[in-house]
């Protein structure tokens, strides 16, 4: 079993993200996640040491793929630019990106994957006939073979 | 002085932490040789099988997108800055 690593957000952050998944329904929505890395490390299932990842704040982005915005999201590198100053503004990072699937699952796809950079959380959210439903998170493996889940943890206060 | 190559965050557990590297180049494509020739674990995420840069690797030599100068040919100076920035996408299907 692959150790997961975690992902806290409060629970007002992961209603924006969801509410911004309804919100552009029937296209997909996409965003930055602003936060830092924790010096806390947890224990794993094996008794392992895994890292916490803390998301403070969100930047909502505009989904530049007018093409097919139904089944594709594009962060262009300007918009890449602005997130990192808006997070280097609060002494934060942009430490991951979340994007919804508009009926579809909570997975990352194979398109997903070929596009993926390692070291970011990738948070999806389904959306479901316009209501969103899962919402999961995911990092790029370093052989870019395949994801692992992160485990998203809702925390009212984030704990560093 | 040499090409300042600066490391975006995804990419610096691949180059031993470092947020950027210097090295003495000619052009881009031999900046990001050196680059890659020191941290071997960065290529695969830079570069596709056949060594094209992948599509959401964008290279810019100070200001400029290099896609709109000589791409990986653009010559470059002691004193420039090689920022290598990400752009993200994905999709349902």
């Amino acid at each position: 079993m692959v150790d997961i690593a975690a992902l806290w957000i409060s629970g007002h952050l992961a209603e924006k993200i969801r509410a911004h998944g309804a919100e552009t329904y029937p296209h997909e929505c996409c965003g930055a996640l602003l936060g830092r890395d924790s010096s806390a490390v947890l224990q794993s299932d094996r008794g392992t040491g895994v890292p916490a990842r803390e998301i403070l704040q969100l930047f909502p982005l505009v989904n530049r793929r007018d093409d097919s915005p139904r089944n594709r999201f594009s962060v262009t590198p300007e918009d890449v630019l602005a997130a990192g100053k808006a997070a280097r503004e609060q002494g934060l990072e942009v430490v991951g990106w979340y994007h919804s699937h508009p009926d579809h699952p909570a997975r990352p796809s194979e398109y997903d994957r070929d596009h993926a950079w390692p070291w970011y959380s990738y948070i999806i959210v389904s959306v479901q006939n316009g209501a969103p439903q899962d919402m999961t998170s995911w990092r790029l493996n370093d052989d870019r073979a395949e994801f692992s889940p992160e485990g998203i943890e809702i925390r009212h206060r984030a704990a560093v | 002085m040499p090409v300042k190559v600066m490391i975006p965050s995804p990419l610096r557990p691949y180059a031993g932490k470092r947020d950027s590297a210097e090295f003495s180049a000619r052009t881009v494509g031999e900046a990001l040789g050196h680059l890659t020739a020191e941290f071997g674990d960065l290529r695969k995420h830079l570069f596709t099988e056949d060594g094209k840069l992948r599509s959401f690797v964008n290279v810019y030599v100070n200001d400029e997108d290099i896609r709109y100068l000589a791409k990986e040919n653009t010559p470059t100076k002691d004193g420039d800055t090689i920022s290598i920035i990400p752009s993200i996408a994905g999709g349902c299907i």
